[in-house]
């Protein structure tokens, strides 16, 4: 029963997710709508679950002066600043607005930033021509890179056209290739799961 | 009745340069609306599309559309009821009217024909499932061997062996996504592994969702290799919804614990290669999989093994040796080998001028 009732509920629902894709009467179409809002619902009752495991792991933490602690009290500050904020004075108060805008936004375009740095490392390892298919991503790596600052055009004219032909036939090409691959598995495996083949997602098979 | 000489006018401009209408029931819907459309040789700045339940009966103006625009769909109709449409021109001429069309209904359409190709292809890729399916029970398949999965052991043997913890990140979408189910069926394998050697996990998710179904997948793995002890339930911990407040904890997680092994499978989006640059950063064994093709090119460059799209949806399957998943991937296969043929009789279709063949595929709307 424990298995059975959950393999159930994911066969009944997706098969009638399935048939909803292709026929488009009303009824249909409202309650496969209706399901998805019930998953809306869901989804808002876990904020809590995933707010009071934040708030747990970091009390134990703290409580228990594990490595680093003094972090935690900064983040369960910051946690319940941003909740009285909200709660206070909306999602378009001053105070709310204020530590948006000048605590997280800047945090989060910090993090954005690193990636700056890491194309460059990541480039520098990827692009080392130890083999043939090495040595073909390095030089289209290189005409790609020229043909895109202003330096290439000067170069060479014909740059830019090089460059635009390399990402919109051979670049294209093969993202199409792994696209259509990628359905094709993803069909794969909604079937796999609907028809309850593959349920170690569940735990396992038992 | 007498006619002035601005009505014949107005007529012979009709005639002469013509706009036409056309009334029709809007295809693969549920019968809610009727799609109106309209062709004009005459400039005109705007259209007024009137309506009426009589040929003969008063028009009353529905909608007025913009230019630019030839077709609207009236949804303020009457299922089952006739309807006659007419269309008003303004020019600079003054209003041209058009012919009366109809009468026409909307009707139910109970199968979306604008999507029979992928039901087709359904269909082709379900036949080719079961049919591996049948055939892995009675006899053996062979399956290609996929280095991310087989790299999986040798990377959770290397961290128990330095005594180090392993981390998993199934992504930062929530369990909507195919791609985190697949990853949550990947977990079960990695904390059975883990369990089974004693190894420590964290799972550090982005979604509160995810989390719980995390620490349920990571339970019963536990408990499946007979270490409900090794379980513990803050190693799969929540930290935030937020993209980059998630990879900076993640972050965080790798820096101070030092885990010498990383997997990195769901869908991740700019934080791929900042997550990998950083676990590359820390020495430890790094295995990436997603479905994101934009993604991937990270992935490569950065990671020791990457499980390349479709290969994540295969992942579990593969790692199961179970013969009726092993079945459903080998029908997968014959699913692409299907579709290979069909694109290749594109390209001779399209280079040989077979305008049909291009016509099957683009009715999808």
């Amino acid at each position: 029963m424990k298995r059975t009732l959950p393999l159930t509920i994911v066969l009944g629902c997706g098969i009638f997710m399935l048939i909803a894709f292709f026929v488009p009467v009303r009824w249909f179409q409202d309650a496969s709508q209706t399901l998805q809002t019930w998953y809306l619902g869901v989804i808002a009752f876990f904020v809590f679950i995933g707010i009071f495991n934040l708030v747990r792991i970091n009390v134990l933490k703290i409580q228990h002066k594990r490595r680093d602690w003094q972090f935690s009290i900064f983040l369960l500050i910051f946690l319940a600043g941003m909740l009285l904020a909200g709660f206070i004075g909306g999602p378009d108060g001053t105070v709310f607005l204020y530590l948006f805008q000048h605590f997280q936004i800047p945090l989060s375009a910090t993090m954005f930033s690193l990636l700056a740095f890491f194309v460059a490392s990541a480039a520098f390892r990827a692009f080392r021509a130890r083999n043939p298919e090495a040595t073909l991503l390095l030089i289209a790596a290189v005409l790609v890179m020229i043909g895109r600052v202003p330096i290439g055009v000067w170069i060479w004219k014909g740059f830019p056209s090089l460059v635009e032909w390399i990402m919109s036939v051979p670049n294209t090409a093969a993202k199409r290739g792994i696209i259509f691959g990628i359905d094709l598995g993803l069909i794969s495996m909604a079937l796999r799961v609907i028809l309850g083949i593959e349920r170690s997602y569940m735990g396992g098979k038992d | 009745m007498c006619i002035s000489l601005f009505d014949m006018f107005l007529i012979f401009l009709i005639l002469v340069k013509g706009i036409s209408v056309n009334a029709y029931d809007t295809p693969n819907d549920d019968g809610s609306s009727v799609t109106v459309s309209w062709e004009s040789d005459i400039p005109y700045s705007s259209i007024l599309i009137l309506r009426s339940e009589q040929k003969d009966g008063v028009f009353e103006p529905i909608c007025e559309a913009r230019v630019g625009r030839n077709d609207y769909q009236d949804t303020l109709i009457v299922r089952g009821t006739f309807y006659y449409y007419q269309i008003k021109a303004m020019t600079d001429e003054g209003e041209i009217i058009s012919a009366i069309t109809g009468p026409t209904v909307a009707s139910v359409q109970v199968f979306n024909t604008g999507r029979l190709n992928i039901f087709v292809a359904i269909i082709i890729l379900f036949a080719a499932i079961l049919f591996y399916i049948s055939r892995a029970k009675r006899e053996k398949l062979f399956i290609r061997k996929i280095p991310a999965l087989a790299a999986m052991d040798e990377a959770i043997g290397r961290a128990t062996e330095m005594g180090k913890p392993v981390l998993y990140v199934p992504g930062i979408m929530d369990i909507d996504d195919p791609q985190t189910i697949a990853s949550m069926s990947i977990l079960a394998k990695v904390a059975e592994k883990t369990a089974a050697y004693g190894t420590t996990l964290y799972v550090p998710t982005a979604r509160a969702m995810a989390m719980s179904m995390a620490q349920q997948v990571v339970k019963e793995a536990a408990t499946k290799v007979g270490r409900p002890d090794w379980y513990i339930a803050d190693n799969i911990r929540y930290l935030t919804d937020d993209q980059f407040g998630y990879v900076s904890g993640v972050d965080g997680i790798m820096l101070r614990e030092k885990p010498a092994t990383n997997f990195y499978l769901g869908v991740f989006y700019a934080e791929s290669l900042i997550l990998a640059e950083t676990g590359h950063s820390t020495g430890a064994i790094q295995i990436a999989g997603t479905a994101m093709p934009d993604q991937l090119p990270f992935f490569v460059a950065a990671c020791d093994y990457t499980l390349l799209g479709e290969e994540l949806y295969a992942a579990s399957a593969y790692l199961s040796q179970e013969p009726v998943q092993l079945g459903s991937l080998k029908g997968q296969d014959l699913g692409k080998l299907i579709f290979i043929f069909v694109i290749l009789a594109g390209v001779i279709a399209g280079i040989v001028g077979f305008q049909g063949f291009y016509n099957l595929f683009i009715s999808v709307h």
